[in-house]
Parts: structure tokens; C-alpha cells; sequence
């Protein structure tokens, strides 16, 4: 019992192969440049968006328009003021032209997709709905009656 | 050349915002003009009436309401499960309910003051807000008005309203059970113009 040494175990190599390493940096490269969507537009409107639980994800994503509202951000608040505003693509524009800008956005589907395209609405939180109401009003005559208000999960439920 | 690689990959990183197009969808009627039909004939029972004014305050079924969306989310739910008079259509729907839902509805759903059977035009949530009412109050109840209808068209075939909104309708099977779950119950929500 007592002669009997300890013996260590064999130290073993504590060094992490690094040989795949470029392999894994490369595919995770991949993955975010395919994943990559450039903004192609700035929003120029508040953009908190209310949080929900029923939601429902579009798998055609090319079928989506959006339409953003909200309070001008500061950048923009000595030229547009306070008053919510209804931005699409890169501007702001009133509500008369929303039916133009719905005929832009099919214009640029095919014909047979047309009447399914999805209006995604991202408004701010602090809008009032009178806004709301006239922009949907224009959009129910312009024929774009599938709308999505757009809203992240909301996890704490209760 | 992996710090390229790394440079590279922290410029994706920085720079992806993967795309949510998540919501809450909603079909708008068809323009004024066609749908003159549309508010006769419904009894006062059939219709579930929410209205919210411009200080974000809830009036639901003519009484002042001011508990949470979860509580809203019963009452829908009650309302659209009631069989107070019900059709021959509606009887046929309840005998498709599984034996949980049934224990439901003959524990809640035998008021004949509320709503006759789920099917078309005989339940009707309809939702009136303010143009002063905010956007988020707005989605609150739209999204209460939204969880009753999963909810009981999940417990149709089993699911959580989270699993049901979870099927994957370009698959087949799965599609199956979404048309089992939706059927003979229309997700009659009204959005009335605002005053």
C-alpha cells in the first residue's frame, strides 16, 4: 500500500486542433453573406413597433410591400415636424399616393400574383389610428387588402 | 487568410438583419361599394362588440372593461364557442369536437343571450376604435380577438394556438389538419370604421 506511488496521469494535449479552423470561419462567411439583406432604404420614421403573439409568417417574402409610419426621426423633425408620417421606400409621401405606390408594388409582380400581394404595415406604437384608418381606407379601394400589421413576439406572456 | 475571413464574416455579422416578416394579418373588406349586404340580418346576440374610445379605454359587450387581454381572450373565446341556438350546421360542428372542447362548451356554452353556433354570420366579433385610439391598444385586442379563434381552432384537431399557427400550409399534411381546424368556423372579425 504504501510503496505504491501516485501516478499522474498522462498529461494530455490540451491544445484545440485548429486545422478546420478557416473550414468553420468560411461557412459561417457563407452563411451571412447569403443571409445578408442590404438595407436598401432608410427609415426616416419611429419605428417601435408593438409586440403580439398571434403571429403569422409570410413565406413569399417577394409578395411584401412595406409601409412605414411613425413620428419623423429627429434628423428629420425640423423639415417634417412632429405629426406621424407615412414613409415608403425612400420618401415620405401622403396618403393620396398611396394607391400609386400600390400600383408601382404589383406592377412589379407577376400578373397572376397581383391580387395576393401583402401590405406589411410598421407602425410606430404611439400612432393613433386615425392615420391608420385613412391609409387602410386607400388601400381597400387600391385592391391591397391583405394586410400585415408587423409586430416582433412578444415572450412574456402574462 | 483566415483573417481575412474573419473580417470579412464580422462585416456580415455586423450588417444582417435577418428579415422578420412576422405579424398579424388581416383581410380588409372590398371597397363601399359591394359590400351594402353585409350588416343585415345578424341578430345583436351574433355580435360580439368591442369598442375603444380615443383615451384607450374598452367598452366590451356595453360594459366598461379594464382587465387584461387574457380576460378579453376568454370572453372572445366563449363568445365564439357558445351554442345558444344552433343549426343544423352547428350541431354537426359540435359533434366534431373532440371530447375536451365539448366538456367546454357544456360547461360555457349553453347561453342563449350570446352567440347561436360558431358557423358563418352567427359569431361575429366586430371591433370599433377611436381615431384617437393609439396603434397599440389597437393590435392588443386585435391580437386577444386573434389568440380565441387559434386557440379554439387548435383544440379542434389537439394543438396549442401556437402550434396551430405553426403549420406549414405548403405542406400537405399539414394542411390537412389546418382545413380539419377551420372548418365550418369562418374568422369572423369586423374592424368597423373608426368615428
Amino acid at each position: 500500500m504504501s510503496g505504491h506511488k501516485f501516478k499522474k496521469k498522462a498529461k494530455s494535449n490540451p491544445d484545440i486542433p485548429t486545422a478546420a479552423l478557416p473550414d468553420i470561419i468560411f461557412m459561417l462567411l457563407f452563411f451571412f453573406m447569403v443571409t445578408t439583406v442590404m438595407r436598401e432604404q432608410t427609415i426616416m420614421v419611429m419605428q417601435k413597433l408593438p409586440k403580439a403573439t398571434q403571429l403569422t409568417k409570410i413565406e413569399r417574402k417577394s409578395l411584401v410591400s412595406h409601409i412605414y409610419m411613425g413620428k419623423p426621426t429627429e434628423a428629420f423633425v425640423p423639415v417634417f415636424g412632429t405629426e406621424p408620417r407615412i414613409q415608403t421606400n425612400d420618401v415620405f409621401i401622403s396618403k393620396e399616393d398611396i394607391a400609386r405606390f400600390v400600383n408601382n408594388e404589383k406592377d412589379k409582380l407577376d400578373e397572376v400574383e397581383r391580387d395576393q400581394i401583402v401590405m406589411s404595415l410598421k407602425v410606430d406604437i404611439d400612432v393613433k389610428m386615425g392615420i391608420i384608418t385613412d391609409v387602410q381606407e386607400e388601400l381597400r379601394n387600391a385592391n391591397a387588402r391583405k394586410l400585415l400589421y408587423s409586430a416582433p413576439k412578444n415572450v412574456d406572456t402574462e | 487568410m483566415a483573417d481575412i475571413a474573419f473580417l470579412l464574416l464580422i462585416f456580415f455579422l455586423v450588417t444582417t438583419t435577418i428579415a422578420n416578416d412576422k405579424g398579424i394579418l388581416l383581410m380588409l373588406p372590398p371597397p363601399d361599394d359591394e359590400q351594402e349586404e353585409l350588416d343585415i340580418d345578424i341578430h345583436q346576440r351574433n355580435i360580439f362588440k368591442i369598442l375603444a374610445n380615443s383615451k384607450d379605454q374598452l367598452l366590451v359587450e356595453d360594459e366598461p372593461f379594464r382587465e387584461s387581454p387574457s380576460k378579453l381572450k376568454e370572453e372572445v373565446k366563449k363568445f365564439i364557442l357558445n351554442f345558444g341556438n344552433p343549426t343544423q350546421e352547428g350541431v354537426e360542428i359540435y359533434n366534431s369536437f373532440p371530447p375536451e372542447l365539448k366538456r367546454y362548451v357544456n360547461a360555457n356554452g349553453r347561453r342563449r343571450v350570446s352567440s347561436d353556433d360558431p358557423t358563418n354570420l352567427k359569431a361575429v366579433v366586430s371591433f370599433k376604435a377611436n381615431r384617437g385610439t393609439s396603434y397599440e391598444l389597437y393590435i392588443e385586442v386585435l391580437d386577444a380577438v386573434n389568440a380565441a379563434y387559434n386557440e379554439v381552432y387548435g383544440a379542434r384537431v389537439g394543438l396549442t394556438a401556437d402550434e396551430f399557427l405553426a403549420l406549414d400550409k405548403r405542406d400537405e399534411s399539414q394542411k390537412a389538419v389546418y382545413d380539419l381546424a377551420r372548418a365550418g368556423i369562418p374568422r369572423a372579425i369586423s374592424i368597423a370604421k373608426p368615428d
